[in-house]
């Protein structure tokens, strides 16, 4: 019987700031899809990636409204991703710094994402096959 | 006032803001009158890279309708009459003189530069 793997990453760059951010989602959805159980470990600005008032808006420059700009927002994009968990038959456990979410006032979270600390991160680490650290730049 | 807006760093945060940020505020200043101008220079020179394709961004059930497209909206902006210009040994070093560049783009050379920053009241580098 196959062994199920757990991957942690730690993430820290904020919405809307880098490349590494898609890259790091787009690492999410590869492990799901092959049915590994996943830890996210939301560092300092990377916990307003959950952040629950996140708001599409349109754009002028392209000529758009907001329903056909339909802006990505990665609040849906960790909904998709949980979502997407639950078909492969995975776990995606999403934990944010809470102090780190104290300093940038984003504590109402997605259904699904919960406030952590360091301490949870090392014990998912420590459960976890490996550990991908994405660190800002 | 006319400002020369340098950009090096390419495809930060594109795919999740279907932009470039400082290509938008651009064309937003742009619309508020501003006279402007682009330099790319570094990593950014790849946005004149013609042929590019950022379609296709899937995470589960979500897809991007509307994937950035760097090319087009420089396009755009030389239709509002502000120029871009490159730098023609950023271009080389990166294997993309062969490519299919935009059209309209102005390659310079690093040498030039001084003399194209001189055309500008001031020179926003982001």
């Amino acid at each position: 019987m196959a062994t199920k793997h757990t991957l942690t990453f730690v993430l820290m760059d904020a919405p809307f700031e880098s490349a590494r951010t898609t890259t790091a989602f787009r690492l999410l959805h590869a492990a799901l899809d092959r049915g590994y159980d996943v830890n996210v470990f939301a560092y300092e600005g990377a916990v307003a990636l959950s952040f629950a008032k996140q708001a599409q808006h349109p754009n002028a420059v392209h000529g758009r409204d907001v329903a056909q700009e339909d802006h990505p927002l990665s609040k849906n994009w960790i909904a998709a991703l949980m979502a997407h968990a639950r078909t492969r038959g995975a776990d995606l456990k999403w934990v944010n710094c809470g102090l780190c979410v104290d300093e940038r006032g984003v504590g109402e979270a997605i259904e699904g994402a919960r406030r952590g600390s360091p301490a949870d991160c090392w014990k998912m680490a420590q459960q976890s096959t490996a550990t991908l650290v994405i660190p800002t730049k | 006032m006319k400002v020369l807006q340098i950009v090096e760093t390419a495809y930060r945060a594109t795919t999740e803001e279907q932009d470039d940020t400082v290509i938008w505020i651009s064309h937003a200043m742009r619309g508020a009158s501003a006279e402007l101008g682009v330099l790319l220079t570094g990593n950014a020179v790849n946005y004149v890279a013609g042929e590019q394709d950022g379609s296709g961004l899937m995470l589960g059930a979500w897809r991007q309708t509307q994937p950035p497209a760097p090319a087009q909206d420089l396009a755009a902006l030389m239709r509002k009459d502000v120029p871009v210009y490159c730098v023609r040994e950023d271009l080389a070093e990166r294997g993309l003189m062969e490519c299919k560049l935009l059209e309209g783009i102005v390659l310079m050379s690093r040498n030039q530069l001084p003399r194209l920053f001189g055309e500008y009241d001031q020179v926003w580098r982001w």
